[in-house]
């Protein structure tokens, strides 16, 4: 056995006659793999954790060679919201509204501690978490999480999107609560199931 | 409707030079700025009291003739307190101390600082004159004290909400006997919250269309009459 010449491996040869440039793959792959590596961020920035998105954005972390390279400042070209800060009351419809004019597929990311849960403003004028306004797919846990933290909370983002499939579209279903359903918690038994766990007005930390 | 400007030129009319460091300014019993003098002699029945604490005199007025002597202090040319720089009010934890209205007044020309003090008793209407006739400034500030602490300001010309949104029902979130939470359960906060039209909250005046209201369609000019809100 003597050593057989390597093919020419350098040269490619291309007719354009017989062979038909074409590839197999499956759909959800390969619409997931574009999803995944072009999110365009909506910034939703009301506080300092959106001074830590500034700093992921700009070349020092370069949130561009993920794929975000350009943040949309139309919620109609957007695919991920960030909502980095806190949101007061005031500001609860707005950021609804942003969300319902965001075209499907889209998701969230609740920046910061303030977003998630809060934080410590657990005062009449915050909202506690910005999940009781939108669905959240990512919380990036932070007072304010550094930019490592929140490409860190994109890239679980885009690992989530991968793993989508088509077949199941009951992550893309927009539900408004049904009275008549026996899922349905009216928002007075809400209150009531939360008393003890602090979530509730007849607790004041003033004691007046 | 502009009257331009006039330059200030500050302590133009001041004595002493610099101002003093806060070295050498002693806690209590310092020396008075010399209105509260002037105020003595001339409102003797209206000034109640003055205090001089680390250097700054605080002048104790009566409630009824606020607009009066801010009104002179603004023009007399032995004061010219031409800037107002802050008005705000003040609830103390023992409920038998009344509540407390503080204009602080600064006279640049004599480089001065007063800041003037009124009382209002609990248990009676909140309310004092508007200086917004003196100083056009004082009007957010008088809306932002009324919003926190539910003071009604007699004379202001348009006394709404400024950081809580108008329809807010809770009452006024910086007074003492208001919990920290809030009064209504957090779900009926959000749902309120909620359900306020974001874009519904700009009167004619602050889209500026109030001026061109006579040119308005008649059913347009029906609404806006009866004070609905844009965007609804």
């Amino acid at each position: 056995m003597g050593l057989s010449p390597r093919p020419e491996r350098n040269v490619v040869t291309y007719d354009p006659q017989t062979q038909e440039g074409w590839v197999t793959t499956r759909l959800d792959f390969l619409v997931n793999w574009a999803r995944a590596n072009s999110l365009w961020p909506m910034p939703f920035g009301t506080a300092c954790c959106a001074i830590e998105m500034m700093a992921t954005a700009a070349s020092r972390f370069d949130l561009a060679r993920f794929g975000m390279e350009r943040m949309s400042f139309s919620p109609r070209q957007a695919d991920m919201l960030i909502c980095a800060g806190r949101v007061p009351f005031k500001l609860a419809p707005v950021l609804r509204q942003i969300w319902q004019q965001m075209p499907q597929p889209k998701w969230a990311i609740a920046m910061g501690a303030c977003a998630s849960s809060g934080n410590m403003f657990d005062n009449y004028a915050v909202v506690q978490g910005i999940d009781t306004i939108i669905p959240v797919d990512i919380y990036v846990p932070g007072c304010p999480p550094r930019p490592e933290g929140l490409m860190y909370g994109i890239m679980m983002l885009q690992e989530k999107v991968r793993n989508e499939t088509m077949r199941n579209r009951s992550s893309r279903f927009e539900m408004t609560p049904d009275p008549a359903s026996k899922l349905y918690i009216p928002p007075s038994k809400i209150d009531e199931l939360s008393e003890p766990f602090g979530n509730s007005v007849q607790q004041t930390r003033s004691g007046l | 409707m502009s009257k331009g400007f006039d330059t200030v030129q500050a302590g133009r009319l001041a004595r002493g030079g610099a101002p003093a460091s806060p070295r050498n300014v002693q806690h209590r019993g310092g020396e008075p700025n010399p209105t509260a003098a002037a105020l003595q002699s001339r409102f003797s029945g209206a000034v109640k009291r003055v205090d001089v604490i680390w250097g700054e005199t605080t002048v104790y007025v009566d409630t009824a003739r606020v607009l009066e002597i801010v009104q002179w202090l603004h023009d007399d040319q032995s004061q010219l307190y031409d800037y107002l720089s802050d008005v705000t009010a003040v609830e103390y934890r023992d409920t038998e101390q009344p509540l407390e209205v503080v204009w602080h007044l600064r006279s640049l020309p004599y480089r001065r600082f007063l800041r003037l003090k009124t009382q209002l008793q609990k248990g009676k209407p909140l309310a004092v004159p508007s200086v917004w006739s003196v100083y056009r400034g004082a009007d957010w500030l008088e809306r932002e004290c009324f919003d926190m602490f539910g003071i009604r300001f007699e004379g202001h010309p348009d006394l709404r909400r400024i950081l809580m949104w108008e329809q807010y029902k809770e009452g006024y979130p910086l007074r003492k006997d208001f919990p920290l939470r809030g009064r209504f359960s957090r779900a009926e906060q959000l749902r309120q919250a909620l359900a306020a039209h974001p874009e519904a909250r700009y009167s004619m005046e602050e889209l500026s269309i109030a001026q061109a209201f006579e040119d308005l369609p008649p059913d347009m000019r029906q609404r806006l009459g009866a004070g609905e809100k844009t965007g609804e």
